[in-house]
């Protein structure tokens, strides 16, 4: 008991301090088709239209010669919106791609990337481009900080499968 | 024969700005939005009826002007000229937007000799030796127009956007590579660095092969020559505007007309 009274202590005071965070979920669905690449991703939140935080973007890192960047403006709505102001790879938010499946991503407040958001409405966005494929982008709005435990989902198109973004407070 | 083929390109280029003429001049590059520092594009150059299918004549190389991000007039490479296009590759190493023009300052000239009326066309410097002594009714018209497209590596700029002052031109607003279906992009013209106020401008999608309609946009610029499409979809835009004065810098010369072109292409959202 006395060993335990410390350990409650803590958890006590450790829980209303905890940093609200976020976890995605982007799922790449399974294509029937010839010729499959896997692809290029990017996942950011916006603001009034503007990139406040990009969060993830997965593109073909191992090709010398530029030859995976030169598809990255194929994410036609990340590039317009800061992707082409980037210099790759971006440290901490940029890897490689990924295979079809769910890929979760979590994110804390006031850490890189997702960095301190400004109490305000936010869109989530994923966009997927993928090399002679289509082309898809989901958008899930959320209120920053949520006074709630938030479940939001996109249900995802062609190119992405359900999205789904929890907020915890 | 390669002179006379010249000739005939220069004959279509220098006709274009009549409004009535079908023939349409156009350089599309293989992409304008682009990524990479190691990024080339490749351009067509041509006239043709059809956008954008060469079935007329090539663009005349020679004409062409390609300013960098950073204001430096930069060479294409792998220059060729064929029977109905004109092609180039041009590297895209600087991040920025650079301009690609066809700049063309020629003379036309109908006369009469013997009662036959003639037509003559060339550049100022040949229009003396070009008519004859006893020619009459000698009518001399300066032509100049200037066919553009844009190309950007990363985020756009404006330092290949400057205007020369010469001549119809076209001044970004919008940014000429920031464009997408839905949205309103505006863009100014000018006359000799001065606002052109109150002209036609035409905008038309390429593939016109594969429709019955040309489905041409029309507006008119204001008194501050802006003037504002929103493109109804995705495509490359054939844009284009002419005029007439007589403000000529060729001797001989009364009336002068002016024509500017540029493909811009607008992408899906």
């Amino acid at each position: 008991m006395r060993r335990l009274l410390p350990f409650a202590l803590c958890l006590a005071f450790a829980v209303p301090v905890r940093a609200a965070d976020m976890n995605i979920t982007v799922e790449i669905p399974t294509l029937k088709v010839s010729e499959y690449h896997r692809p290029y991703v990017a996942v950011w939140i916006e603001r009034d239209n503007a990139t406040v935080a990009n969060l993830a973007v997965w593109y073909e890192m191992k090709k010398g010669d530029g030859e995976g960047t030169k598809w990255l403006k194929d994410m036609r709505q990340w590039w317009r919106r800061g992707g082409r102001d980037q210099t790759m790879p971006i440290d901490g938010v940029s890897g490689a791609t990924r295979p079809a499946g769910q890929h979760q991503l979590h994110f804390t407040d006031g850490k890189a990337p997702l960095g301190t958001l400004a109490p305000g409405h936010y869109e989530l966005v994923v966009e997927a481009a993928r090399e002679v494929g289509g082309h898809d982008t989901q958008r899930i709005a959320f209120d920053w900080p949520a006074k709630t435990p938030q479940h939001l989902f996109a249900k995802g198109g062609e190119e992405l499968g359900q999205i789904s973004l929890d907020i915890n407070p | 024969m390669k002179h006379a083929l010249a000739r005939a390109v220069l004959c279509a280029a220098l006709v274009l700005p009549a409004a009535a003429q079908a023939h349409k001049m156009w350089m599309v590059p293989s992409a304008t939005v682009i990524s990479g520092d190691d990024a080339w594009v490749t351009v067509d150059a041509a006239v043709s009826n059809d956008l954008y299918y060469p079935d007329h004549f090539p663009a005349r190389l020679d004409q062409l002007v390609i300013t960098a991000p950073d204001g430096s007039t930069v060479k294409p490479e792998n220059e060729a000229t064929g029977k109905y296009r004109s092609t180039f590759d041009l590297a895209v190493p600087l991040k920025g937007t650079y301009r690609l023009a066809l700049v063309n300052q020629g003379v036309f000239a109908s006369y009469e000799v013997d009662g036959k009326k003639q037509r003559w066309r060339g550049t100022p410097a040949e229009l003396k030796a070009a008519i004859p002594a006893g020619a009459k009714n000698v009518q001399v018209s300066e032509m100049s127009s200037r066919v553009e497209t844009f190309v950007t590596q990363g985020s756009p700029s404006d330092g290949a956007l400057k205007p020369t002052n010469k001549g119809l031109e076209l001044v970004p607003v919008t940014k000429p590579n920031d464009l997408m279906a839905g949205e309103k992009a505006t863009f100014q013209l000018l006359i000799d660095g001065k606002p052109a106020a109150n002209l036609k401008v035409v905008a038309i999608d390429g593939g016109t092969r594969y429709r019955n309609k040309q489905d041409e946009l029309d507006t008119t610029t204001d008194k501050d020559g802006r003037f504002s499409f929103t493109w109804p979809e995705a495509g490359m835009y054939w844009v284009n505007a002419s005029t007439e004065d007589a403000k000529t810098s060729v001797k001989d010369a009364t009336q002068r007309r002016l024509a500017y072109t540029a493909t811009l292409e607008v992408l899906p959202q």
